[in-house]
């Protein structure tokens, strides 16, 4: 196994060709510094490069916030690069992490005691702090059992090791393994640090990406930094392979997100009853019986929107709706909230598309 | 001598008959060199894989039409053998996950290490990467997709993930953020009749009567796989002159059947009934919820308004219910009961509103 671990490192090492790389490992920040929006975090992380005391972490927050990249650039800085491999061992969801990994590879690496502190070969002088860390990548999907083993390594080794997990959902990790480490949460990117963010990538790219392009990447991917990097280069991928280059519009954005077009939210809306304020959707007539709402309904289905994308943009049109009462909001919110679950359980999408829109089609003309 | 389904399905990009933009998009990406992840996504019948397909000719020439199938064995944690069919090419390799139930997670994690792990040696190839297309993605369980997650990051240089799946809900986002989603929406009924008009020429014989060819895309539904059969059959049985009668399948037939037992008479006994007809369905493997859904629109079209919206709706519930229960026969009985009592209350006026 740690033969096959040793090897598997090799290839990420080995980038070939910049260009192919993602932008979300190009544009990683490099130190904790780059780090964009965190402030509170890397305040407190910042005194630990200066003190050589590291307690035990434990970072959440939503994806895309910089979880990852904030415990890599530190572990770069405290380290440097040739330190860094012999004394950061990080594992994730695709690594086998069963509680027999725990048991030996994690216990074998924190029992470890540090080798002393060789002189740098890129010139520059690393703190070194006498430990090491290992990184538990999206913890949350680590067995009760699994984290229950880690307690009493995480104690014994104290002295030599530091444990830095990262997860999405704190209340995934058990109470004994959080109460052991400091927690820092992130929390999304608001609008300006993301725009930026964005902007400069886009110049260091060479791109040239409009303000429209900006906001539409910040509203579909709601904070998600990655995401929206992900979005900007395939929409730039796009935009260069056709020839000649085409500038990149917002309706290729929405298109690569998955994002149901805002006119065909619209319509579907005006079909259930709701009558929207601007009036370039005159084509539909207004509120009819079961069988048109049905229909309506199909169609949709046939177009290959995801319904979970679907009724959150509808869920975006009711809630904001300037003429609905506040009763008629309440309960078609709950006909979405109830379709959303059923979705979550694996439910069938179009029977439930057509519950919610019978359900607020009710509940708008009542 | 094939099915025309096979036998006339696009080899490349240029043959596709409808989406012509999408089409344009995947030329330019495969052209580029760089190539992201992919998502396919839409209904079924709608062309994912014959898009894939195609995207993969474009990137890799004709190389990728070799196929072989390779039997692999993984072991599981507590070492139970799985046995898993892989389709590959010598630079791409077509895996279906849900064929091995819940240890999907074991098999997505050896299989993509491995080919991570591995670099082309063929000099003369395009590119340096191989492709992994994971058919059905969004039967993937959720520990098999967190397992890609970070795979999708770290060997980008050696290796493509393309995904195909029926809708994107059941994907986590993390996924879904590291992929180019492509949508493939269902063609129109013009796309369908262009499609079988074209069939038809390479077949050498004429369509008199347009009709024919759209009441067979009406009937169906979006699914060009469905009525590309449907023509190929009618055209064996009448040779299509003059009027047809499309030939539903059998299991429809007879969930129609129930549909109308359940509208004729509201009884105990004919619970009964109904219950050894769905029994019937259910052992000819025919998905509970399928059988549902026809048995529902079926329903609907002859009540009265009043009645639709409410049948729709728990059809709905017991459909979900259905999914996280265990036995669907209970579930399917007791929609058909709650039908029932809903359609006498109906008939004979009885207010049922403080029965929900």
């Amino acid at each position: 196994m740690a033969f096959f671990q040793q090897s598997s490192r090799e290839p990420a090492r080995h980038a070939v060709d910049p260009s192919l790389q993602p932008w979300v490992e190009k544009y990683r920040p490099k130190t904790i510094e780059d780090v964009s929006a965190q402030e509170h975090t890397v305040a407190v992380l910042r005194r630990t490069l200066t003190s050589t005391n590291l307690p035990h972490m434990l970072f959440y927050g939503p994806p895309g916030t910089g979880k990852t990249s904030t415990i890599l650039a530190l572990a770069r800085q405290l380290f440097g690069p040739d330190n860094f491999r012999s004394r950061v061992l990080e594992l994730n969801a695709s690594d086998e992490r069963g509680i027999a990994i725990v048991r030996e590879k994690i216990k074998g690496f924190a029992r470890q005691t540090p080798r002393a502190q060789v002189v740098s070969s890129d010139g520059n002088t690393y703190p070194c702090p006498p430990y090491k860390i290992i990184i538990l990548d999206e913890a949350d999907s680590m067995t009760q059992d699994a984290q229950a083993a880690l307690r009493r390594i995480m104690e014994n080794y104290a002295r030599i090791t530091r444990f830095c997990l990262v997860c999405n959902y704190v209340t995934r990790i058990i109470d004994p393994l959080a109460s052991r480490c400091s927690k820092f949460r992130f929390k999304p990117l608001d609008d300006t640090s993301t725009s930026t963010r964005l902007a400069s990538i886009a110049k260091a790219e060479h791109i040239d990406v409009p303000e429209s392009v900006i906001s539409t990447l910040i509203n579909t991917s709601q904070g998600d930094l990655r995401r929206s990097i992900t979005y900007l280069q395939s929409a730039s991928r796009l935009a260069n392979s056709t020839s000649p280059p085409t500038p990149i519009t917002p309706a290729d954005i929405q298109e690569i997100a998955g994002v149901v077009p805002d006119e065909a939210v619209s319509r579907f809306a005006a079909a259930l009853g709701i009558e929207s304020n601007d009036m370039d959707v005159d084509g539909v007539s207004k509120v009819k019986g079961f069988d048109d709402i049905r229909r309506k309904v199909k169609g949709i289905v046939r177009e290959g929107y995801s319904a979970s994308q679907l009724l959150t943009q509808l869920h975006d049109v009711i809630v904001e709706h300037p003429t609905l009462t506040a009763r008629q909001k309440a309960q078609s919110a709950l006909a979405l909230a109830e379709a959303d679950k059923a979705l979550c359980d694996g439910a069938d999408e179009e029977l439930q598309i057509l519950e919610v829109a019978l359900n607020v089609h009710k509940a708008v003309t009542s | 001598m094939s099915l025309w389904v096979d036998c006339y399905r696009p080899k490349s990009l240029d043959e596709l008959h409808y989406h012509e933009g999408l089409s344009a998009r995947l030329r330019a990406l495969a052209g580029s060199g760089d190539f992201p992840h992919m998502l396919f996504y839409g209904p079924s019948g709608a062309g994912k894989k014959t898009r894939v397909a195609c995207t993969l000719r474009e990137l890799f020439g004709k190389g990728v039409e070799k196929l072989k199938i390779d039997q692999r064995v993984f072991m599981t944690p507590s070492r139970r053998k799985l046995d898993v069919n892989i389709v590959q090419s010598n630079f791409h390799l077509e895996i279906t996950p849900s064929e091995v139930g819940n240890y999907d997670r074991v098999v997505i994690q050896e299989l993509l290490k491995e080919i991570a792990q591995t670099q082309q040696v063929d000099i003369n190839a395009r590119h340096r990467f191989k492709v992994v297309v994971i058919n059905e993605a969004d039967t993937l369980t959720r520990d098999a997709q967190a397992a890609l997650r970070r795979t999708m990051e770290k060997y980008m240089s050696n290796m493509r993930i393309i995904l195909c799946a029926n809708s994107t809900s059941k994907l986590i986002a993390p996924i879904k953020s590291r992929c180019l989603l492509v949508r493939v929406a269902a063609p129109t009924e013009q796309e369908m009749m262009k499609v079988m008009k074209h069939v038809a020429d390479r077949q050498n014989f004429r369509i008199d009567d347009d009709n024919v060819i759209q009441e067979i895309a009406q009937d169906a539904d979006g699914n060009l796989r469905k009525a590309l059969l449907v023509f190929e059959a009618l055209k064996m049985q009448t040779g299509l002159n003059g009027p047809i009668t499309i030939a539903k399948p059998d299991w429809e037939t007879y969930c129609h059947k129930v549909g109308d037992m359940i509208i004729q008479e509201q009884s105990p006994q004919r619970v009964m009934e109904v219950r050894t007809k769905l029994y019937e369905l259910l052992s000819h493997c025919i998905p509970p919820s399928v059988v549902l859904k026809t048995i529902a629109s079926h329903v609907v079209d002859k009540v009265d308004e009043s009645l639709k919206a409410d049948i729709m709706h728990w059809a709905a519930v017991y459909e979900v219910r259905m999914r996280v229960g265990n036995k669907k026969i209970f579930h399917l009985e007791a929609w058909v009961v709650k039908v029932m009592s809903l359609y006498k209350h109906f008939v004979y006026g009885i207010d049922m509103s403080s029965f929900d």
